[in-house]
């Protein structure tokens, strides 16, 4: 499987980040030359193999259902690029 | 007054507790050849008013009787650690300004066994990367450069691999008693075996990953970065704990490691994989191994041969399924919550200008990699592919764990190279990897240890493979090896003022 620079910018705007016109044709060489060596493990035989789900052989913790920890707002916005009235923000998404 | 930065952390720690000298003393010393090393890049933010700080309470601790082997031991944290109102961007663009308002459980942990923080430690951004060439602060230096034929010190800078660069140049330059390190394919043990130090990756789940910055979340370890084994086992003492904050983070006890040092390794069972006799593998790599090999015999350890079949599908195993939790997990940076915006038509226009902007190219490549193998219609053909071989893997290690101990092979597949040699073919700097990967994705502890030199001159570490939450078994395999090996090899000082 190879990709075209078509499927470079979906992939690109699937993963949002933007990716100039001019940029494509370098990126689908180096993802295809990554992807080719990747296609390597079609060659092993993983009929009746499980997929990994956890890597060490524990069962989940489990723990009551309540709220344990909160109470910061300032200190979680103190980060932010932008805030108001408590809240983040964010450009306008409804006109 | 002596050097006391040539100390190890097990002899400062002796040290202190006899009152032969204070933390204030050692890590003015530390802060000291840290100011001077600049030049080696090792450092993102150097924290000399805070260390000053925590070294006074850590003279304190020991006065009162209340020390443990970190206290008052300087050490460097890797930028990948979040670190209360100090700067933690994992050298990304993207984390600009980024000052957590929580502590890490790991760095947590350390400080409250008095450790003292000598600064934020350089890496490739977000621990992609073998070089420590992808850092938004730029590379690292090696503080080793390889020794020409007439004997005098090449000119060109060495990378000091990757991605916990920083944390080992460091280190190897003295300018910190030791360092925390993460590990995802090989990111402790490659720059550790880079740079003549000991670079110990424990089991997945023995160290919480709470706030440590995410890069693959189910290959992710913390651990320690140090100049002997014997430091090693100290601080991954301090580092290791069950914390609920993780839910992968196992609920075990943690062991007094250092006890596992017993220097008698007779009857100790130590595996061979005939896998990791790699083409074109250096024959200086291969030299290195069969010493080790004879070395751990001459101890009184059996030689066993094994064989883990799928180890040559390990590293694209890897490329599949780090870039595919990478590309979830650095989906949180879209300019809203910390660090860097950049405006742009709308949110969609924000969000993707904000990370066109703010990720390197490594990153954004993993990004776009992990996007694509985990994208409707390629899921099952790689991801899912991936994560069986995965199984096979483990499998291989499971099988080979019924008949040995710990299994003994190369570190790297090279020594230290040249800056910028590898930087433009991706695969190339992959391979860095090939023989740190698979332990990784079996969740294996594992520990590499100097042991030699290249023919000119740059450090070579071997590594030792144990078993799933029996760091004892290798690190008291890891002690005898080092001592064999009796390396003792020392950066020659290019940098600085000297």
């Amino acid at each position: 499987m190879s990709v075209d620079n078509k499927t470079v910018a979906k992939i690109a705007d699937l993963a949002r980040i933007a990716v100039r016109e001019d940029e494509l044709e370098p990126l689908a060489a180096e993802l295809n030359n990554i992807l080719g060596w990747i296609e390597q493990l079609s060659e092993v035989n993983t009929d009746g193999v499980a997929p990994m789900t956890s890597v060490v052989e524990v069962a989940l913790p489990w723990r009551a259902d309540k709220v344990t920890d909160g109470g910061y707002r300032d200190e979680i916005l103190a980060n932010a690029p932008d805030n108001a009235h408590g809240f983040f923000t964010v450009p306008k998404v409804i006109e | 007054m002596t050097d006391l930065t040539k100390l190890t952390l097990a002899e400062a720690r002796d040290g202190l507790a006899k009152g032969d000298f204070t933390s204030r003393e050692l890590t003015q010393q530390h802060v000291d050849v840290m100011e001077k090393g600049r030049e080696l890049n090792s450092f993102i933010v150097e924290t000399t008013d805070i260390a000053l700080d925590m070294a006074h309470k850590a003279d304190e601790m020991i006065r009162a009787g209340r020390g443990t082997g970190m206290t008052g031991i300087p050490i460097a944290v890797k930028d990948l650690f979040c670190t209360k109102d100090v700067h933690s961007c994992a050298a990304s663009h993207i984390l600009d300004g980024f000052k957590p308002k929580y502590e890490s459980t790991v760095t947590a942990n350390l400080w409250q066994d008095g450790a003292v923080m000598l600064g934020k430690t350089n890496m490739d951004e977000f621990a992609m990367g073998s070089s420590n060439e992808t850092s938004y602060y730029g590379p690292v230096n090696n503080p080793w450069r390889a020794t020409k034929e007439d004997g005098s010190l090449s000119e060109n800078n060495y990378v000091p691999g990757g991605s916990s660069g920083g944390s080992v140049a460091a280190v190897a330059g003295h300018l910190a008693l030791a360092a925390t390190g993460s590990d995802t394919g090989g990111s402790i043990r490659q720059p550790a075996a880079f740079t003549g130090l000991v670079g110990l990756k424990p089991t997945y789940g023995r160290c919480s990953r709470w706030g440590m910055i995410a890069f693959a979340s189910s290959l992710d370890q913390a651990g320690p970065i140090t100049k002997t084994v014997r430091d090693a086992a100290i601080m991954m003492e301090s580092m290791a704990s069950y914390d609920d904050k993780d839910s992968t983070s196992v609920n075990r006890n943690v062991p007094n490691y250092e006890h596992a040092l017993t220097g008698d390794i007779r009857g100790m069972k130590i595996g061979i994989p005939k896998e990791y006799h790699m083409d074109g593998m250096p024959q200086e790599i291969e030299k290195l191994w069969q010493e080790g090999i004879e070395w751990m015999k001459a101890a009184g350890a059996e030689i066993i041969d094994i064989s883990l079949p799928h180890t040559k599908y390990a590293l694209p195993t890897y490329y599949i399924v780090a870039p595919a939790e990478a590309s979830s997990n650095l989906a949180r940076y879209d300019g809203v919550k910390y660090g860097l915006r950049v405006e742009g038509d709308g949110l969609s226009g924000m969000y993707k200008n904000t990370r066109a902007a703010g990720f390197g190219d490594e990153v954004k490549r993993r990004i776009f990699i992990g996007t694509y193998v985990l994208s409707a219609g390629y899921y099952d053909a790689y991801y899912l592919k991936a994560q069986k071989i995965r199984t096979l893997i483990a499998q291989d290690f499971a099988k080979a764990y019924e008949k040995v101990d710990v299994i003994l092979t190369p570190t790297a597949p090279s020594p230290a190279f040249a800056m910028g040699e590898k930087s433009n073919d991706p695969i190339a700097m992959y391979l860095n990897d090939i023989f740190t990967v698979p332990a990784s994705l079996a969740g294996l502890p594992a520990i590499s240890v100097p042991a030699g030199l290249s023919a000119d001159a740059l450090p070579l570490g071997l590594q030792l493979i144990g078993r799933a939450f029996d760091e004892e078994t290798m690190l008291r395999a890891a002690d005898v090896l080092e001592h064999a090996a009796g390396y003792t090899a020392q950066p020659k000082i290019w940098w600085g003022e000297k």
